[in-house]
């Protein structure tokens, strides 16, 4: 029986190459693959596997509602109970400044972008490594799995963005028209998370000592962003060497925006975007550097 | 659609050995930045230090020659290649079948063709969409329901989200597993598992299909479904099939045309039938499986014995196994003190269940003596063993009294082939991993 299947659709090799003879050698290919000497960050493809990344999100966010007991809650209760003690002992105790705000209000939306921040960094800098059952066995372009953790963390973003609309309402803050600019800001966060990944995420491959840093990094990164104190109590000559952490011009745009403190430090915010911009193409550039061998090696 | 749908020129991929285990820590690459400072230096003082060392340069070699960080830095013996100079083209329509030994360069064939890693050198055009299937189940959650699993899976192979849906119940039809579709995967058996994610695989619509050894797992039944859902897709449907097995029986009614390779190249290229005979043929002269680069072996200490190699064939050399057959397995060590009551330790498990089919004990049959030489080789010899036909891997094991001093899983492979054994054919492990000798009589009660 096998044997009648196998001859009825037998194709002679001889002929199917006849046909080639006549077909124009120099048909276009689909894809081809050859060893990469440039870089090309071919972000277009990003665009063609955006089905893939929302379903990365959708897995991440499903299997933590599923193994949590609080589930989302978590998106919440984090910045809030930071934003208790901060209000506590830098609000209360300590009498840190908040530019005439309720200190409350004024820690908690610097710490929504922090939270986004802080978030990616210890998700993506591992998703590559965690997610290396994918990376050996089909492809993909692997950006997509730091890209998957980043923008994941809107979803907190967003429901951390809840409360604080709430507690504006309790506090009686009413945000100006500057509030129009906000999803700058979050693309400005956004933007820097990603870069920020691009390169924790890469380098965790070869360099397994980048996850043990990030609890570290993320910790000290904190104290050099303006989330418990504002940035007017950083001398003026030092406010373009600070604005180098990109996550000082987010959270200045944040209270701005949101609160309408001072007047925008457009000094910060200049030296964080250009910041910001040099890490992404670097970030993109290195990714794609470092891809090739991903498969190999992790 | 006629023509091409894959053209491989002069592909090569070189791989460093060791690479993929041992991952680089950010401590090595600056001891290694230090280390090669400090050589730099020293080896400058003592070149400026006179003539005397100099003289002795030849002795100076030899050190360098010992120290093995030197030898893996500068020497060649680090890398290999595991594929070169291999070209060939698909036809569209084809289905063809890869086969060849653990570690011929099969699965990195595949993985360059479908673009997990990049080529050392050499050039695929690809005319067609690809649409690879190098594991069944591919990230599979466990937390996640068989539904969500689906959806999931479907879109890490390449799967729209719309797709996905248009082929939703086609897809748990044909699993077989609707009644679990809402249970968490984690739950399920591996059979299940294996039946969903080919399931899932089986409804890609690319037009280039790679598949490696999907169907050396799940039973009989669902692996004859498996094959005829191949067939299916190549022949009506008119898609182009690469197929990776050591399944030569699932080769032989399959495909065509079939590749042998071996060590990296392309041994031969022709009509399934012929290249499964000539592969048969070199199989039966098995040469000596190298183990002393493995990477996975796990052993007591530094000083323990080591396997070199094994080689395990058929005990009349140049034979193929068959159930019949008395089989030797030979077995190389080497140590660094003098080998003192070494017991070996191999068990034979069948390829696809990984179920342990029997268990060779030097302890239990004795024959090694207590002392050995630092190095040589040990060799089992086995009576017929009426095994049935399939594919068996080979577990290695030395002890020192009742420590474990080495294991190596995986260590052997060998293949029991196909023979007329009491007027009965094919006696497959469906029937179980024995062929047990008997007779029927009809008894007045």
């Amino acid at each position: 029986m096998q044997k009648t299947k196998a001859t009825s659709r037998i194709i002679d090799p001889q002929h199917a190459d006849s046909k080639m003879a006549v077909d124009p050698e120099d048909r276009k290919a689909f894809a081809v693959r050859e060893p990469q000497m440039g870089i090309s960050l071919r972000l277009r493809e990003l665009y063609e596997y955006h089905e893939l990344i929302y379903f990365l999100i959708w897995r991440d966010l499903k299997v933590r509602y599923k193994q949590t007991a609080l589930g989302v809650a978590w998106a919440i209760l984090q910045p809030f109970l930071m934003m208790v003690v901060f209000t506590l002992i830098f609000g209360r105790f300590a009498k840190v400044p908040s530019d005439g705000v309720p200190y409350p209000i004024f820690s908690f939306v610097a710490l929504l972008p922090w939270q986004l921040f802080a978030n990616a960094l210890s998700n993506s800098s591992n998703s590559l490594v965690n997610n290396s059952n994918l990376i050996t066995k089909v492809y993909f372009p692997r950006m997509i799995l730091p890209l998957s953790s980043v923008i994941g963390g809107l979803v907190d973003f967003f429901l951390a963005f809840l409360v604080l609309s709430g507690m504006m309402i309790y506090y009686g803050v009413t945000p100006t028209s500057a509030a129009l600019t906000l999803p700058l800001f979050i693309l400005l966060a956004l933007a820097t998370s990603f870069a920020v990944s691009l390169w924790l995420s890469a380098l965790n491959v070869q360099y397994r000592d980048v996850r043990y840093t990030i609890p570290f990094l993320t910790q000290f990164w904190l104290f050099l962003t303006p989330i418990a104190y504002p940035t007017s109590i950083v001398p003026e000559k030092w406010r373009l060497i600070y604005g180098l952490n990109p996550m000082a011009g987010v959270v200045e745009g944040f209270r701005w925006a949101l609160i309408g403190t001072s007047s925008l430090d457009w000094h910060v915010i200049t030296a964080s975007v250009t910041i910001v911009v040099a890490l992404l193409v670097g970030g993109l550039v290195y990714f794609r550097r470092k891809e090739k061998i991903f498969a190999d090696i992790i | 659609m006629s023509g091409k749908a894959i053209k491989i020129h002069n592909l090569g991929k070189e791989y460093r050995i060791g690479e993929r285990i041992k991952y680089n820590t950010l401590r090595d690459s600056l001891a290694l930045v230090m280390s090669n400072a400090y050589k730099g230096l020293t080896s400058r003082i003592k070149r400026n230090s006179g003539v005397a060392d100099s003289m002795n340069g030849s002795k100076q070699g030899a050190g360098l020659m010992q120290n093995p960080r030197i030898k893996s830095n500068h020497g060649a013996p680090n890398y290999i290649w595991s594929l070169r100079n291999v070209s060939f083209d698909v036809a569209h329509g084809e289905i063809i079948g890869i086969i060849g030994r653990n570690g011929a360069g099969k699965s990195t064939l595949l993985k360059i063709i479908s673009g997990i890693t990049e080529p050392t050198e050499g050039r695929i055009d690809i005319y067609g969409r690809i649409g690879s299937l190098l594991e069944v189940g591919t990230g599979f959650h466990p937390e996640l329901t068989g539904r969500e699993n689906i959806f999931l899976n479907g879109a890490i192979l390449g799967m729209k989200k719309r797709e996905i849906e248009r082929k939703f119940d086609e897809i748990v039809n044909f699993s077989g597993i609707d009644r679990f579709l809402d249970t968490p995967v984690k739950f399920y058996s591996s059979g299940m598992r294996v039946r969903l994610g080919f399931s899932i695989a089986a409804h890609l619509e690319p037009e280039i299909l790679l598949l490696d050894e999907v169907l050396a797992v799940g039973d009989a039944a669902f692996q004859k479904k498996c094959l005829g859902k191949i067939d299916n897709i190549a022949s009506s449907e008119g898609r182009t099939v690469l197929f990776i097995s050591h399944d030569l029986a699932a080769i032989q009614s399959l495909c065509q045309r079939t590749i042998l390779l071996e060590d990296g190249r392309v041994a031969a290229d022709g009509p399934t039938k012929e290249i499964v005979d000539q592969y048969l043929s070199t199989m039966s002269s098995i040469e000596e499986v190298p183990l002393e680069e493995r990477t996975d072996i796990d052993t007591s200490s530094d000083r323990s014995v080591i396997a070199t190699f094994l080689k395990i064939e058929n005990f009349e050399t140049g034979k193929p196994i068959t159930p019949t057959s008395r089989i030797i397995l030979k077995i190389g060590y080497r140590s660094e003190d003098p080998v003192r009551n070494l017991i070996i330790q191999m068990k034979i498990r069948d390829f696809q269940t990984n179920q342990v089919i029997t268990t060779l004990d030097s302890e239990n049959s004795g024959g090694i003596s207590e002392i050995l030489p630092r190095e040589g080789a040990i060799a089992c010899i086995t009576d017929k063993t009426f095994m049935t036909c399939g594919r068996c891997k080979v577990d290695l094991q030395f002890y020192t009294g009742t420590q474990r001093t080495y294991k190596l899983e995986n260590a052997g492979f060998f293949n029991i082939e196909d023979e007329i054994v009491h007027c009965t054919s094919n006696i497959s492990r469906y029937y179980g991993s024995y062929f047990l000798k008997h007779k029927w009589l009809f008894e007045n009660s």
